[in-house]
């Protein structure tokens, strides 16, 4: 890397000894971003930046709480009450994790539409799954630590699942446990987990980012930046952009924090674990209901017992998509560009709600049929649409560049106005 | 419009409406399962809302009301004393003093290492009557009256809801079935409760002339409870309005920024199409354009 010519001689010594300048100076002004990004791009900045308030506020938290079955949830409920400002801390964790979930959940599906999975992305997709996968175990461990009820049942429920592998799922069981059930050994590791685990998901982020910026960022087009005419600096026009996004993001959040802080949180979940009293209904946070139903849709399948099956299913529904990359033959990235993917996208959306739907209800009559064609239809998606649209289905005519379509005026639109999407007119014009 | 565009617009329609109803509270669930309890009337709290305030003399009678009616079985374990400054006039600090004394909790172990008992203190929570879960079980046939301190957190609709079964006490209708021990009541789970209708006319002696009905006690206690589940609402709710207002202003100003930063970049696009289009104009037609020689 060239050392640019810093004017401050400070600035000079540094520079010379660990370029951070320059290599600031590169990110922001060099990097070459597409310049047609839309709002759907700004998730990831904001997962990132939610992430580090969820560490802050953690460690905070963590000074006060007490990993100990006979003190957890009154410790909980120190915090809310006595702690000065503790019920602010605590409330922006608690909501901050279902805000991690849902935006997270946004940057996982815009990378569905704008296909920021194909080539030569894969790998900051598979990061990005791992990062998916290490929340998941953060959120369900921080949710066991305020040992209300259902923070119990659902540890009881989840560790349970894996006495479905087959031989050594008691031993292993019992491992996890730390004894022969849920109780102060587990709590005890779950809160040494819930603390380390961020860490390890910052490393991942960082890895994301490597891979992200020798890859460049995908755009909504989805064709490659073919030269300075497609890219702009990332300083000031996204660094703006970014924040406006956040500021958005920041405000729902406030408004969350302030006035509906318990408005996700479950009325069990605020009397003390019981292991003796089992609660009516075990049923995880929101941003676990679409996995619940499907560990809970799966029948008997041949020699395999259902919950086996189940166990299967529900991890199989995330390990999938560290395939899709694979799975999906279409060379063509933007769902803008293939007509029946991105009508797929959508039914895949909502089958996705659907099933969250499905996973708040008893398993049972109508709700239990849903599931099972929610849950079949999940991964036919992936294991069979997903293939076959990229043999099967005839994209439209993909724009030469992010700037063509803004640079040549496509030949049929009248008086010269301007088509961003060419399209239509490649359509017409197409022999 | 295209018919890609329809068919997409009537996707994320179906989206839209599918997240409305798996956001939507399950209250069709929980009024499924047991079909006879009547749905939990609404009612209109002081500290409804935003802007929505404790009313403190109605605090201070739940309190009463608490002490007279429900302390004698339930706890309130995480409220401290001290906390209950917040119930305004009559509690200053002498007089949290004086009321904590009234109790006495186990200290110790002291020099000789033994176990002693003292007054309570201010920062002491508020002492049960039992010394421990197993003997307030013991003591109500099995079963645990539970701890109060969040009890409108801890069911669903639970300021109404608290209000509703404490009202919802009456003779059973004559098809109830209503297990030997247990209790009628409209709003419980099950339509019974282990608990008694504690509220009588006049149970309790309101020292600002209120009188003791039974909704009034009802109302009161259900307020101090709400207050002692989020003793913080009404500070969170003014600082969360100034917290809100401020990101608002600031998320605007920042889109106006955008626009201001991002409107260079599209002047720099307008020019270079315009002269793209200058150009295919001189190629389509090459005979009107002025020719060198």
């Amino acid at each position: 890397m060239a050392t640019r010519r810093w004017k401050n001689g400070f600035v000079r010594w540094i520079d010379a000894r660990f370029p951070i300048f320059t290599a600031t100076h590169h990110q922001l002004y060099e990097y070459p971003m597409p310049g047609n990004l839309n709002y759907w791009w700004n998730f990831g900045s904001i997962a990132g930046i939610i992430l580090v308030v969820m560490i802050f506020s953690g460690i905070f938290l963590a000074m006060q709480y007490q990993p100990n079955t006979a003190e957890a949830f009154d410790s909980v409920e120190r915090i809310m009450r006595d702690v000065n400002y503790g019920w602010l801390m605590r409330y922006i964790h608690q909501t901050g994790s279902s805000l991690f979930f849902a935006i997270v959940y946004i940057h996982i599906f815009r990378g569905f539409y704008y296909g920021s999975y194909k080539s030569p992305r894969e790998i900051t997709w598979l990061t990005g799954c791992l990062i998916f996968f290490a929340m998941m175990a953060t959120a369900f461990m921080g949710y066991v630590l305020v040992w209300g009820q259902m923070s119990f049942w659902a540890a009881t429920v989840i560790t349970n699942l894996f006495t479905a592998v087959p031989g050594i799922g008691e031993s292993i069981t019992t491992w996890l446990w730390g004894g022969y059930a849920v109780a102060n050994p587990t709590l005890n590791r779950f809160f040494a987990l819930h603390y380390l685990l961020p860490f390890v998901i910052f490393a991942i982020v960082a890895l994301h980012l490597v891979a992200l910026h020798t890859t460049h960022s995908n755009n909504p087009l989805g064709v490659d930046m073919k030269g300075p005419q497609d890219t702009i600096p990332f300083h000031p026009y996204y660094t703006v952009k970014d924040l406006v996004g956040l500021g958005a993001f920041a405000t729902l959040f406030a408004i969350m924090v302030f006035f509906a802080p318990d408005a996700l949180s479950e009325p069990d979940n605020f009397i003390p674990a019981d292991p003796l009293v089992t609660p009516e209904h075990i049923v995880p946070e929101w941003y676990f209901l679409p996995f619940y139903a499907i560990l809970r849709a799966v029948p008997d399948i041949g020699p395999i017992p259902a919950k086996l099956a189940g166990v299967i299913a529900m991890f199989g529904a995330t390990l999938i998509w560290f395939l899709v990359p694979w799975l999906d033959r279409s060379k063509v990235r933007s769902a803008k560009f293939r007509p029946l993917y991105q009508v797929f996208f959508w039914v895949l959306v909502v089958n996705c709600l659907v099933l969250g739907w499905c996973g708040k209800q008893l398993p049972e009559g109508v709700f239990l049929t849903i599931s099972r064609i929610a849950t079949g239809y999940y991964f036919f998606h992936f294991i069979v649409l997903l293939p076959l649209l990229g043999i099967f289905e005839r994209p439209r005519p993909l724009p030469y560049s992010i700037s063509a379509p803004i640079l040549t005026p496509s030949p049929v639109s009248p008086a010269g106005r301007l088509e961003l999407a060419p399209a239509a007119a490649g359509d017409e014009a197409r022999p | 419009m295209t018919a890609s565009m329809r068919l997409r617009a009537a996707i994320v329609a179906v989206a839209l409406v599918v997240l409305v109803v798996v956001a939507a509270p399950d209250r069709a669930a929980t009024a499924a399962e047991d079909g006879a309890r009547p749905p939990i009337p609404q009612q209109l709290w002081s500290f409804a809302g935003i802007l929505g305030k404790y009313d403190d003399a109605a605090l201070r009678r739940g309190f009463l009301v608490y002490m007279d009616a429900c302390s004698g079985c339930h706890s309130l374990r995480h409220v401290a004393y001290r906390d209950l400054s917040a119930l305004g006039v009559g509690f200053g600090p002498e007089d949290i003093k004086a009321l904590a004394a009234q109790f006495k909790v186990e200290d110790g172990p002291d020099e000789e290492g033994k176990m002693f008992r003292r007054p309570a203190l201010p920062a002491d929570r508020i002492v049960s009557r039992f010394p421990n879960k197993q003997a307030a079980q013991h003591a109500n046939r099995g079963m645990y009256p539970p701890d109060l301190s969040l009890i409108t957190k801890a069911r669903r609709d639970g300021t109404n809801y608290l209000f509703a079964f404490l009202t919802g006490f009456e003779e059973p209708p004559a098809d109830a079935e209503v297990t030997p021990g247990m209790h009628y009541n409209r709003y419980a789970p099950g339509q019974q409760t282990g608990m008694e209708g504690v509220l009588s006319e006049d149970l309790v002696e309101y020292d600002d002339g209120t009188q003791a009905s039974v909704p009034q006690m009802a109302s009161d206690v259900t307020s101090f409870l709400a207050w002692a589940a989020d003793p913080h609402r009404e500070i969170r709710h003014s600082i969360g309005v100034r917290v809100v207002i401020f990101l608002l202003l600031l998320t605007l100003m920042l889109y106006a920024l955008k626009r201001e930063v991002w409107a260079h970049l599209h002047e720099r696009k307008e020019e270079a199409a315009a002269a793209a289009r200058a150009r295919n104009e001189d190629r389509d037609h090459p005979d009107q354009a002025e020719m060198p020689h």
